[in-house]
C-alpha cells in the first residue's frame, strides 16, 4: 500500500530499534498519549524490539476508555426512552455501564444506530422528524470539530429533534495533571498526532517549558513511533527538554484554523471528570449555552444518574501511567474483553484490551 | 422504561470461569441456566466467541450427541458401512445480490463447501426459503435461477425444498436455508481435533474478498479496483487436494469469524498452539486498502470461497502443488505451522520478527455477511 507501506519497513524498524537501544544510557520511561500508538506499540510488538533500552508506558488517549461510567449510564437512559434513538460509534456500545451496555439495550428494544459520521446523525435526524435523535458525541480535540459542524448543521436547517450528549475531553489538561503527580515516573512523552492536526503545537510548548519534559509529536505508524521514540531517548540523552514534530506529514505548528474555529464557536471548556481518574480542571469541552437547544443534558432529566466503579479496576493507574494493565490481578482472568472490570480493556484503543489481543501469549496469568 | 438488565453486575462479582471450564460444562446433565433477562446480541452469530458460547450453553446441553458434540462443519454418520456428510446452513446475507454472487449462488456454495471440508462429494441439497411479504417475484426468480445454476456447475441437485411467508417486516425480502448431504470418499477422516505439532497450515488464496464485497456493496464504497466475493464450491478443489496426499488432517472454510476464529477452533480441538507468519498470508493490495481505511482485520474477515487445510510436514508441498493446480486454489500459500508451545492459542509472527496473538473475534466486525 503506497504512502503505508513505507512506515511499516522491517528494515527501517530494525535499524531505528538498534540505534534506540545504541543510545539509551539507562532505562527511560517514555509514555505515548494515544489509544491508536498503544495499540500500534502492541501490534507490531515494538516493546520487544526495544527489549530493555526504554519503559513504554500507556497513557489516558483512548476517549471511549476514559468516558465516565455516569454518562455511559446516561445514555443507556435515554436509549431505553420509547421516544429516544440513540446514535452513537461502535465501539461505544460494548461499554459496560453500571447493569447493562448499549448492546444490550438494542437487543431489549432500544433503538440504538452505530454510525461512522456525525453528519449521518444529523440526516438521521432529517429523515426520523417524529423522534428524538440523540448523538453520543466522544472523543478528544479530533472528533470535536466534525461534532461541533454537525451542531452547526443541524441548527442551519432548523432540526429541532437533534441533539448530542456530550463528553468531550482534552489532552493538555490531563498531561498537566499526570506531571503534577508525586507518584509520576515519566520522562518523555509521545503527543497525539491526530490532535496537534487539529489544534497545533502551542499547548505542548507550554507543557515542555512548564515541566521541562520533552515532548515529541508523533504519528500512528510503527516507523513513526521508532522514530518518535528515537527523538525523545536522544534529547534526554543530551539533558535537553523541547517540543519536536516528528508527524511532519500531517501536524503544522498552528493546527487546523477552520476546524478550531468550529470548535470554539460550539464548545466552551470547564472541568470534567475522565473515568478512572476523576475530575480534571478545564479538561472538558461542552456545549455554550446558546447551543443549549442541542444539549441532550439540558432537554432529558439526566443529572441525578450517578455511578460508583468497580473497585478492583486499576483504570486511574493505567492511564495516569503508573501501571501497566499486567500488573493488574485481574487482567486476564476476572477482566477481560468479554466481561471487562473497567473502560481500557474494553475499547479496542484501550490498553488493557491491547495487551490482552496482542500480548498475552507472553504474560503468566 | 423497561426494567433493568443485570447481567454486567453479575459478572462483577462472581467468580471467574476459564475457557476449561466452560467446554466441561457440557458433562451436566442439566444446562447451565443464562442470567434470566439475558438475551439475544448480534454478536451471536457472528461465528466468534459469543457464537461459541451459545453452543456450550444452549444447543449442546440440551440436544448433544456423540456426532453433534464434535462440532464440526458437517455430522459424517455411517448408513449399511457407507459414510454420510450431512450439513445445513441459513443465509440472511444483506444485500441480496452483491458483486461476485448473491444470496442463492451463496445458499449453494455454503452447504457444498461445508461437505467438502469433511471429505464428501456433495450429492443432493434441500433449499428452505422464508420470504418476506411484498417481496417482488422478480426478485425470487433471479435468486432462484442462480442457485440451478450454481447446483449445475457443481454437479449437484436440489431434491427437496419449502417455502414459508410470514408478515412484511417479518423478515428481511428472504431468508433461504439449505441442508446438502454428501458421500465421504473413501479412507479420508477430517477432524479439527487432528491437528499435530509441526503440521503445516496452507490456505487456497486471498483472504477477506467476501467481507470486503458485502460492505462495499452496503455502504456504497467505491475503490478504484471493485473486489467481487470469491463465493464458490469448493469441492473439486478439495479432491485435488486429498488426491495429492493423504495426509491431510483437517479442512475448514474460513467464512463468518475469518482466518482467526478458524485458525482458533482447530488449536482449541486440537489443543495445539499455531504460529503463523505475517508476511506470507495472502491478502489482495485492495482489500488491505478497504480494512485500513474501515478500521478492519483481514484476519477476521469472511471468505465464502477459501479453504484451510492443515497437513502433515510431509505433505506440505505436495499439498501445495495441487492447490496451485486448481483455478481456485492458484493462489494458495503456506501461512504458518501448528506447534505445541502455547497451547490453544495462534500466535502472528510480525515483518519485525515479534510477536503477537491472533485471538478469536469477539462481538461483531460485521452482521449479516452470510
Amino acid at each position: 500500500m503506497k504512502y503505508l507501506d513505507e512506515y511499516r519497513d522491517a528494515r527501517i524498524a530494525r535499524a531505528l530499534a538498534a540505534e534506540i537501544r545504541r543510545r539509551s544510557s539507562r532505562r527511560w520511561v517514555l509514555m505515548e498519549i494515544c489509544g491508536g500508538q498503544t495499540h500500534t506499540l502492541m501490534r507490531y510488538g515494538i516493546d520487544e524490539l526495544l527489549g530493555d533500552s526504554v519503559d513504554l508506558v500507556h497513557g489516558p488517549g483512548c476517549p471511549v476508555c476514559v468516558t465516565p461510567l455516569e454518562t455511559i449510564d446516561r445514555a443507556i437512559n435515554l436509549a431505553r426512552r420509547t421516544d429516544v434513538t440513540l446514535v452513537s460509534y461502535g465501539d461505544m456500545l460494548r461499554v459496560p455501564g453500571s447493569d447493562t451496555d448499549l448492546f444490550h439495550v438494542k437487543a431489549e428494544g432500544g433503538d440504538v444506530r452505530i454510525v461512522y459520521s456525525p453528519t449521518d446523525a444529523v440526516n438521521l435526524a432529517r429523515s426520523l422528524p417524529d423522534r428524538k435523535v440523540v448523538f453520543f458525541a466522544i472523543g478528544f480535540e479530533t472528533t470535536a470539530p466534525a461534532h461541533a459542524m454537525a451542531v452547526l448543521q443541524a441548527q442551519r436547517l432548523g432540526l429541532k429533534n437533534f441533539s448530542l450528549l456530550v463528553s468531550h475531553v482534552l489532552v493538555p489538561p490531563a498531561i498537566r495533571t499526570l506531571l503534577g503527580s508525586p507518584k509520576n515516573r515519566v520522562q518523555g512523552f509521545i503527543a497525539p498526532g491526530h490532535v496537534c492536526t487539529v489544534v497545533g503545537c502551542r499547548d505542548y510548548e507550554d507543557l515542555v517549558r512548564e515541566f521541562r519534559v520533552p515532548i515529541v509529536v508523533g504519528g500512528f505508524e510503527p516507523i513513526d513511533l521508532l522514530e518518535a521514540i528515537r527523538m525523545l531517548v536522544i534529547q534526554l540523552e543530551e539533558g535537553r527538554a523541547e517540543l519536536e514534530n516528528q508527524y511532519v506529514r500531517s501536524v503544522q505548528y498552528e493546527g487546523n484554523r477552520p476546524a478550531q474555529e468550529a470548535i470554539a464557536r460550539v464548545f466552551e471548556s470547564a472541568d470534567r471528570k475522565w473515568r478512572g481518574i476523576g475530575s480534571i480542571p478545564e479538561s472538558g469541552l461542552f456545549l455554550k449555552p446558546n447551543y443549549a437547544a442541542f444539549d441532550a443534558e439540558r432537554l432529558f432529566d439526566l443529572a441525578d444518574i450517578c455511578a460508583q466503579e468497580p473497585a478492583e479496576c486499576i483504570s486511574a493507574e493505567v492511564l495516569l501511567g503508573h501501571k501497566k494493565p499486567t500488573d493488574c490481578t485481574a487482567f486476564g482472568t476476572r477482566c477481560t474483553p468479554d466481561k471487562p472490570l473497567g473502560a481500557p480493556m474494553v475499547s479496542s484503543e484501550g490498553a488493557c484490551a491491547a495487551y490482552y489481543q496482542y500480548k498475552r501469549h507472553l504474560v503468566t496469568l | 422504561m423497561p426494567p433493568t438488565i443485570n447481567t454486567n453486575a453479575t459478572s462483577l462479582h462472581s467468580e471467574p470461569v476459564s475457557s476449561e471450564e466452560t467446554k466441561d460444562l457440557t458433562a451436566f446433565s442439566c444446562p447451565v441456566p443464562l442470567p434470566a433477562r439475558e438475551r439475544i446480541l448480534l454478536g451471536h452469530g457472528s461465528g466468534g466467541k459469543l457464537s461459541a458460547d451459545l453452543l456450550q450453553q444452549v444447543f449442546l446441553p440440551a440436544l448433544g450427541n456423540p456426532v453433534l458434540d464434535r462440532l464440526e462443519d458437517q455430522a459424517v454418520v455411517s448408513v449399511n458401512g457407507i459414510q454420510l456428510a450431512v450439513s445445513t446452513d441459513s443465509f440472511v446475507v444483506k444485500p441480496l445480490f452483491f458483486r461476485g454472487g448473491d444470496i442463492g449462488s451463496l445458499a449453494v456454495h455454503g452447504t457444498i463447501n461445508d461437505l467438502a471440508m469433511g471429505g464428501a462429494i456433495p450429492l443432493w441439497l434441500s433449499a428452505a426459503f422464508i420470504l418476506e411479504e411484498g417481496l417482488p417475484l422478480e426478485t425470487l426468480k433471479r435468486v432462484v435461477d442462480s442457485m440451478q445454476k450454481a447446483a449445475a456447475d457443481a454437479g449437484i441437485q436440489i431434491i427437496t425444498g419449502d417455502t414459508k411467508v410470514v408478515e412484511k417486516g417479518s423478515a428481511d425480502g428472504l431468508f433461504i436455508n439449505t441442508t446438502g448431504i454428501g458421500r465421504v470418499r473413501d479412507g479420508v477422516s477430517l477432524s479439527a481435533s487432528q491437528a499435530r505439532p509441526n503440521d503445516v497450515i496452507l490456505v487456497s488464496g486471498f483472504l477477506g474478498d467476501h467481507g470486503i464485497a458485502i460492505l462495499a456493496e452496503r455502504e456504497g464504497l467505491q475503490f478504484e479496483t471493485q473486489v467481487n466475493s470469491d463465493s464458490a464450491a469448493l469441492h473439486t478443489l478439495v479432491g485435488r487436494l486429498l488426491e495429492a496426499t493423504s495426509e491431510v488432517r483437517c479442512l475448514r472454510d474460513p467464512t463468518r469469524g475469518g482466518l482467526s476464529s478458524t485458525l482458533n477452533e482447530i488449536a482449541a480441538s486440537s489443543r495445539v498452539g499455531m504460529e503463523l507468519d505475517e508476511t506470507s498470508i495472502p491478502v489482495r493490495e485492495e482489500v488491505r486498502g478497504a480494512c485500513e481505511m474501515l478500521g478492519l482485520d483481514p484476519m477476521y474477515v469472511a471468505n465464502e470461497g477459501k479453504l484451510v487445510a492443515i497437513v502433515a510436514p510431509t505433505a506440505a508441498q505436495d499439498g501445495l502443488r495441487a492447490l496451485q493446480s486448481h483455478p481456485l486454489g492458484k493462489d494458495a500459500a503456506i501461512i504458518g505451522h501448528v506447534t505445541s508451545d502455547h497451547p490453544r492459542m495462534v500466535v502472528m509472527r510480525t515483518p519485525f520478527g515479534t510477536t503477537r496473538i491472533v485471538d478469536m473475534l469477539a462481538g461483531d466486525q460485521l452482521p449479516r455477511i452470510c
